[in-house]
């Protein structure tokens, strides 16, 4: 084909009253995925995510040390659905903001960064359409990255190590069946707060434009909201958070299930995610794309700021207004039903280990009295101090037992309680079985506080 | 039951070989826009005709780009009417379909190959373009051998033959074009001026800016000539060279002294050189400045004094002398350039 030929070619016939048509929203979602898909950072990020987890699961199962201080760490040896829950808390931790950073927070600023807006704006013809593409391909790919490591660290845990029963949060028995539903809606259940943090990615970057700020808002924020979830601070501000989002499907392992926290973290995460994607649509869209040298950073940053301001107001309002719990959600009633009540799950664990006679929660009737650091401490919120005694009966016996705990309880209601003695009972890491050594499930406990659980009266 | 609009509103006359009566791709009338304090365009009237090739010139700041860029929809203006290709623009950033080109480079992504730049770009404006048209658009501006590099490995020329192709791969009735030889060899500037030219041949209207004389002479059969956001000519370029006023030429004869001599006693024209010229030219070099008229003069008096004249030439081109002339520019400073801002 000539140049001649090309010039001369058929040319589309159009209606001069027509209205100009904008390029497919399909075709240009299409193209931004490619775009997005062409950076090396990003294929490199996906083959990790891809390959990463599974190895990391499947190594770290079969290692005679495991992470006893990560959720579910101590049981990555038993069951493969372990090891895919570490890899969710450690990419609730850090790894999710940060991928949304390196993908939403850039996926404007690229545009400057190369000089293209010009180009896009004038084949797209339509800057809705454009924020639209960006902001659906984008997510895609962030939602790709989550399913890979999903994927990724289940098969690398079931392969590696099996399909085994999961021990919960509350020392309950969790059949395969139900692990791998509940791991499933677990994953599901973090894509609201990572679309929060890309909605506040693609915030950034309309707003700061070619500033490596841009980039980095998703981390920070988050960042931020991590450092703020380790204060004691009162449950209306921290459910209003959507870090929140990120530790409540930890209450998806619990019998029965905290569902309360996690529907809330949903709530919060969507109203976050809308609010900061139509603050970042309509700032984009008073943007002057003749002007190459103005990227709009600084000078919008005011104005990205107020709404979110106003959503976490909002949020906190309608989280104090509509949830029964108050100060920290933590205090000393739910603790001992909580710990009472995992010990006694635990308890009959240990039973089936040590080949005894089995005894149900009901014959053990274990009750827990805690106090948190001496009498001049008010019983109440987060710390390294609280101390529960466990008192349970046995079949049969007249005799009560009795077993102590150290509790480091966090501001999220996580708590570890660390066996004193008697060494029996939860004083060793280990119990002596018929068929060797075995790890003691109540040498250590894994516990939540439903922060919203209304504390329970009597 | 109102009147129906006319498609196109050609109204002007023939005038200096073009068909004025020809369809309008391009009508402007009191084209306004201003960037916070900055009036980048002051009451701007264009009027471009299908197959015309009309160029935009003007000193830095002078609201080239920005009229290219309302031309290719970046931006809309504050005031004032736009039709393009006989569609009123109104307040939406988008122009019709047929309107094609670049501002500012042709604005291409880096990462991608140059096969997926121009395919994705055919998509996008919903044209279902073969996959052998594509080939063939980059094999004709010579990048076939290279369609599947990224183009980040890709010279400033490459990308510019490359965003010429993409141009013209929408098969545009108005092709805008911000210095479509910017980076080019001799043999590239050659072929784009004959695909250009083929363009207006077979109807397509192209605007286009360029700070490169020779390629506006070469190409356009009109310009405009923009200053501080004004349009401060229009027209044929041979009645731009009409407004060149005096001209600085550069005149040769076989005896320097006598010829200042003769020249210091011709009505209306200066000699600019001292006794001595300056080392940067040669000793028999003489510098004056004025009219035709006066230079006309010049030359016969030379001759009747037996002087030997061995060249008479214009320092600058009557077309950039026209330029300098209309935008108050001096001809050391402020030639238009290719570095000019986004405004």
């Amino acid at each position: 084909m000539t140049a001649t030929a090309l010039a001369a070619a058929p040319q589309p016939a159009s209606d001069p009253a027509a209205p100009p048509r904008s390029a497919p929203l399909y075709e240009t979602y299409r193209f931004e995925l490619l775009k997005i898909l062409s950076l090396w950072r990003i294929r490199l990020l996906l083959l990790a995510c891809l390959l990463g987890p599974g190895v990391l699961v499947a190594v770290m199962g079969n290692q005679s040390s495991l992470p006893a201080d990560t959720v579910f760490g101590r049981w990555m040896g038993a069951t493969g659905w372990a090891g895919s829950l570490v890899v969710l808390d450690a990419a609730c931790s850090y790894g999710l903001p940060l991928l949304t950073s390196l993908v939403a927070g850039d996926v404007f600023a690229a545009e400057d960064r190369t000089g293209t807006w010009r180009h896009l704006v004038m084949a797209v013809r339509s800057p809705r359409r454009i924020f639209v593409a960006k902001a659906l391909a984008s997510t895609t790919v962030i939602f790709l990255t989550v399913l890979l490591l999903a994927v990724s660290s289940a098969v690398g845990g079931l392969a590696g190590i099996g399909n085994h029963p999961l021990v919960g949060l509350d020392g309950s028995v969790i059949e395969p069946a139900q692990a791998t539903r509940s791991v499933l809606l677990a994953w599901l259940s973090v894509l609201a707060p990572t679309a929060a943090f890309a909605a506040l990615g693609l915030l950034g970057s309309v707003v700061l434009g070619r500033s490596p700020m841009g980039l980095l808002v998703p981390a920070l924020v988050a960042s931020v909201m991590a450092l703020a979830q380790l204060l004691p601070l009162p449950v209306a501000v921290r459910l209003a958070l959507p870090t929140q989002g990120l530790v409540a499907w930890r209450g998806l392992f619990t019998d029965p299930p905290q569902t309360g926290p996690a529907l809330l973290g949903l709530g919060v995460s969507l109203l976050w995610a809308a609010t900061a994607t139509v603050t970042a649509y309509r700032l984009f869209l008073r943007r002057d794309f003749t002007d190459l040298s103005y990227d709009g950073s600084g000078r919008r940053a005011l104005a990205a700021a107020a709404p979110l301001c106003g959503i976490l107001a909002v949020s906190c309002l309608l989280v104090g207004v509509a949830t029964p719990a108050k100060g920290t959600g933590i205090d000393r009633p739910k603790l001992e039903a909580s710990v009472a009540t995992s010990f006694a799950h635990l308890y009959r664990l240990q039973t089936a280990e040590l080949h005894r006679t089995d005894v149900t929660e009901s014959q053990l009737a274990a009750t827990a009295a805690c106090d948190k650091g001496g009498n001049r401490v008010e019983d109440g919120g987060p710390g390294a101090d609280w101390r529960c005694v466990v008192s349970w009966h046995l079949p049969g016996a007249s005799a009560v037992g009795t077993a102590i705990y150290q509790l480091d309880v966090t501001a999220d209601g996580r708590y570890v309680a660390d066996g004193d003695g008697p060494k029996e009972v939860n004083g060793s890491f280990t119990v002596r079985t018929p068929r060797g050594d075995a790890p003691n499930p109540l040498w250590q406990i894994d516990g939540l506080v439903d922060l919203l659980d209304p504390t329970p009266k009597g | 039951m109102p009147a129906a609009v006319p498609r196109f509103l050609g109204v002007r006359s023939f005038v200096d070989g073009i068909d004025m009566q020809a369809p309008l791709a391009v009508r402007a009338r009191g084209i306004s826009k201003t960037f916070a304090d900055v009036v980048a365009l002051d009451a701007v009237d264009l009027d471009v005709t299908e197959g015309e090739v009309h160029g935009l010139v003007g000193p830095n700041g002078a609201g080239k780009t920005t009229l290219l860029g309302l031309l290719l929809g970046l931006a809309v203006a504050d005031s004032g009417t736009l039709q393009i290709l006989g569609t009123r623009v109104g307040r939406a950033l988008a122009v019709p379909d047929g309107v094609a080109g670049f501002v500012d480079g042709p604005g291409l992504y880096p990462t991608l190959t140059a096969r997926q730049n121009l395919s994705a770009l055919t998509r996008l404006r919903g044209q279902g373009v073969a996959a052998r048209e594509v080939t063939g658009a980059l094999e004709q501006v010579g990048l076939g051998a290279v369609a599947d590099d990224a183009l980040r490995g890709f010279s400033l020329g490459m990308r510019q033959r490359l965003g010429l192709a993409a141009a013209l791969l929408t098969r545009p009735r108005l092709l805008v074009l911000d210095e479509p030889a910017n980076g080019l060899d001799p043999a590239g500037k050659n072929h784009v001026h004959g695909v250009i030219g083929a363009l207006a041949e077979s109807g397509t209207a192209v605007v286009m800016s360029s700070h490169r004389m020779d390629d506006l002479a070469a190409l356009c059969t009109e310009v405009t000539l923009l200053a501080t956001g004004r349009v401060v000519f229009t027209g044929t370029l041979s009645k731009l060279a009409l407004e060149s006023g005096e001209v600085d030429h550069k005149v040769v004869t076989t005896d320097r002294a006598a010829a200042a001599r003769v020249a210091h006693g011709i009505r209306g024209l200066r000699v600019l050189d001292g006794e001595e010229p300056p080392r940067s030219r040669g000793q028999s070099e003489l510098l004056v400045r004025g009219g035709l008229e006066a230079m006309d003069e010049l030359v016969v008096r030379l001759v009747a004094a037996g002087l030997g004249v061995r060249e008479l030439a214009p320092v600058v081109s009557p077309l950039e002398s026209a330029f300098l002339a209309l935008t108050g520019s001096s001809a050391g400073t402020s030639a238009p350039d290719d570095s000019e801002e986004s405004r």
